[in-house]
């Protein structure tokens, strides 16, 4: 494949088979490889949507001053886009995060401020939403409401997955932003209904849920309930288990939060073997393993590894 | 057998510190009474005008509640309830 530039090589990742984890010829899981990408993760795709439609909007100029509130992998992404358009990048990312996220988003050139662990991305947000109101120059893209974000999956996740398996039954990502779900469940709300779109969303720590009140509380501006059909929450031991399960049998090395939306999209294919359905899960891997390997998720002991995620973004 | 309730820090003021107690009925409404029956106060941090505040996500067995009958989802006899304020991913 030969693409013009790097950011035209963004998005039509591989969908995988997975004949192993998968319980029976009727009831399959396949695995999109979202970490095939520039920056290795699914949010190659928001940053250069969101980035192109803002450009395209009139609301960026040559060397203005991008900010995002990100746990890591938007901020990563809008960090290389930001580079190779002329850019500057701050990112406001909560404490408790991995240390490699740091190194990558200097890496590819951004500022980072660092938001209190206290709160998790809540805190993240509002310290950005603050700076936003102190430089009004800067331009912040906002993931958790740009409608961009949404879009990319709608316009090329969901048509890539519908058109790679026609027969699709299921399918299931990770809840943050909400971009992918809403994307995606848009998308196949409109082309072929009867898909069961499938939310799986990260429990952290309790250091994570620390607000002061619960008015505190955030629901991402982009989120429509509509849009999606069930909704779990995956503690850090589940992800963890199905994160070395994945790797074990079919050899993918992908990050904590896939374990998570696989122990969903396993559930879904259980309950289709239950029911003598056919199913064919398609689920997203938002993203390799490598920005983990310093949490320890890969090997030692579970109760080490629930331990050490305690309090930590993991996803 | 009962159905526990996990509770997250900001609701335990009214649970004397508990992280966790534990309730009876056969729907989370019923469950949510029961639990305001012996720690008053918790009901309406959780419930607005007969619907879930809209910052508090409550999950059964790790489902979310919102998909799958809201406050008259059907629980049985060990049961977890987990309640959480609603954070941002990403």
């Amino acid at each position: 494949m030969r693409f013009d530039s790097l950011l035209e090589s963004v998005g039509r990742t591989p969908l995988v088979g997975l004949p192993r984890l998968s319980p029976s010829p009727d009831v399959r899981l396949w695995a999109k490889l979202e970490d095939r990408g520039p920056t290795g993760s699914v949010k190659d795709r928001v940053a250069v949507t969101m980035v192109e439609r803002a450009e395209k909007d009139g609301l960026l100029r040559a060397g203005c001053t991008l900010l995002e509130p990100t746990s890591g992998n938007t901020g990563i992404a809008l960090a290389m886009v930001a580079r190779l358009r002329g850019y500057r990048l701050v990112c406001v990312m909560p404490e408790n995060t991995s240390p490699e996220r740091r190194q990558l988003l200097t890496i590819w050139g951004a500022e980072i401020v660092s938001s209190a662990a206290t709160g998790g991305s809540n805190e993240a947000v509002r310290v950005a939403k603050r700076l936003a109101a102190e430089h009004p120059d800067w331009v912040m893209l906002y993931q958790y409401g740009n409608a961009a974000n949404a879009d990319a999956h709608y316009e090329t996740t969901g048509p890539e997955i519908h058109a790679d398996l026609p027969e699709v039954t299921h399918v299931v990502a990770g809840l943050g932003t909400t971009g992918t779900l809403m994307g995606v469940g848009r998308y196949f709300r409109e082309r072929k209904p009867e898909v069961r779109i499938v939310a799986a969303e990260p429990r952290y720590g309790e250091l994570v849920y620390g607000l002061r009140n619960l008015d505190e509380g955030f629901v991402p501006e982009l989120y429509d309930a509509a849009y999606v059909d069930a909704r779990f929450s995956v503690g850090p031991r589940d992800a963890v288990r199905r994160v070395r399960e994945l790797l074990e049998t079919e050899g993918i090395f992908a990050g904590i939060s896939t374990g998570a939306i696989l122990h969903a999209a396993l559930a879904q294919a259980a309950q289709a073997v239950r029911e003598h359905r056919r199913a064919d899960i398609a689920f997203v891997v938002c993203d390799g393993g490598w920005k983990y390997l310093s949490t320890g998720a890969y090997h030692g002991s579970l109760d080490d590894v629930e331990a050490r995620l305690d309090g930590q973004l993991w996803a | 057998m009962a159905i526990e309730v996990k509770v997250p820090t900001i609701l335990r003021g009214h649970t004397g510190g508990a992280k966790a107690v534990s309730g009876q009925g056969d729907t989370l409404r019923q469950v949510i009474d029961d639990v305001e029956s012996s720690h008053a106060g918790v009901r309406e941090r959780l419930v607005d005008g007969g619907e879930l505040r809209r910052f508090v996500n409550v999950y059964v067995n790790d489902e979310d509640v919102r998909f799958t009958g809201g406050l008259d989802t059907p629980v049985a006899d060990g049961d977890v309830v987990v309640i959480l304020p609603a954070v941002a991913g990403g």
